[in-house]
């Protein structure tokens, strides 16, 4: 077994500190909306994780490409890593939007051009891992992951550019909304404050987990070399 | 001022929001620390299970001394046994 390093465990606290201010930039410093009220304080939160989950997807699909070209079976690793932490922090961006939508919308869900492609994201990602777990040969399962990453990680650049494409009820906070928007808002510079911020905090977290799930990735891959050679 | 409406109160769906965040981590966190638990028990059992099978061949009993056998003798000469079984088996 590995000693952590000293790097990844200031990365760990750096990671709570962080989003200890995030929270308290966000809950208590950034002023209430004026249209919306306290429910508007979700958004902090709901786009520093939808920028970290799409990230993620992202790398997980530079991950593919990494290893078909080397066939190194670390890249396999990076790719698991990365879809893994991507897929929890983009079900939260999805729930805090319904969370988000119900006084403002006044509907949980609606089948908008956003919410559906943020939502067939999500399943695409999901099916990622029932692919992985239907493929015994790792080689194998490795190769098919990797081209379904890739093909996946279309959906990341999709999910983000739809609301700028078509016209969708979907607010847009950088940059101008569709006329049809219901719930965008100009921000006071507290306000951008507390976003650029939970965007910079999630960040670090998501580099914090993806470094310790890479670890724990190579922790599984010696315990599986280790099982098969101790059978033999 | 009359004209001013207050924000509509929806400090609910915010806690709910902040909530759902808190649950959801929380139980990633701790699924992680509980698969990386059980992999380091995984790899400190099949690592002492290889150490065993590479320990070296104990010396042949008849070289031992009587009555002074060494207490590293005695378990290698237990493990021995079990491999002369099968021969006599196969026979």
């Amino acid at each position: 077994m590995q000693a952590k390093p000293t790097t990844l465990k200031v990365l760990d606290i750096a990671s709570i500190l962080l989003l200890a201010a995030a929270l308290y930039l966000a809950l208590i410093y950034a002023p209430e909306e004026a249209t919306m009220g306290q429910v508007q304080r979700v958004f902090y939160f709901h786009i520093a994780t939808a920028w970290t989950g799409l990230l993620g997807f992202v790398a997980a699909g530079v991950a593919g490409v990494a290893f078909l070209v080397t066939k190194d079976q670390k890249w396999d690793i990076v790719e698991v890593a990365a879809v893994e932490i991507s897929l929890v922090f983009f079900l939260i961006t999805i729930v805090l939007g319904s969370i988000w939508a119900r006084p403002v919308w006044n509907t949980w869900w609606t089948w908008d051009p956003r919410l559906t492609w943020a939502a067939i994201t999500e399943l695409i990602y999901i099916a990622y891992f029932m692919l992985r777990q239907g493929v015994d040969d790792p080689s194998r399962r490795a190769r098919f992951a990797a081209v379904y990453t890739i093909v996946g990680a279309a959906s990341a650049p999709i999910t983000f550019f739809v609301i700028r494409l078509v016209r969708t009820i979907h607010p847009v906070i950088i940059g101008g909304s569709d006329p049809s928007a219901q719930g965008a808002f100009a921000m006071s510079p507290e306000m951008e404050l507390a976003f650029f911020f939970a965007l910079f905090t999630f960040t670090v977290i998501f580099v914090d987990l993806f470094w310790n799930r890479i670890r724990m990735g190579r922790l599984a891959t010696r315990v599986e070399q280790l099982k098969l050679s101790v059978m033999r | 001022m009359l004209l001013q409406s207050t924000p509509p109160d929806t400090s609910t769906y915010m806690i709910a929001g902040y909530v759902f965040f808190a649950v959801i981590m929380g139980i990633y966190l701790a699924s992680f620390i509980l698969r990386r638990r059980n992999l380091e028990q995984d790899l400190r059992t099949l690592e002492s299970i290889q150490a065993e099978s590479r320990a070296p061949v104990a010396p042949p009993p008849a070289k031992v001394k009587a009555g002074a056998k060494s207490r590293s003798a005695r378990p290698a000469a237990k493990r021995a046994k079990p491999a002369r079984r099968r021969v006599t088996r196969r026979k």
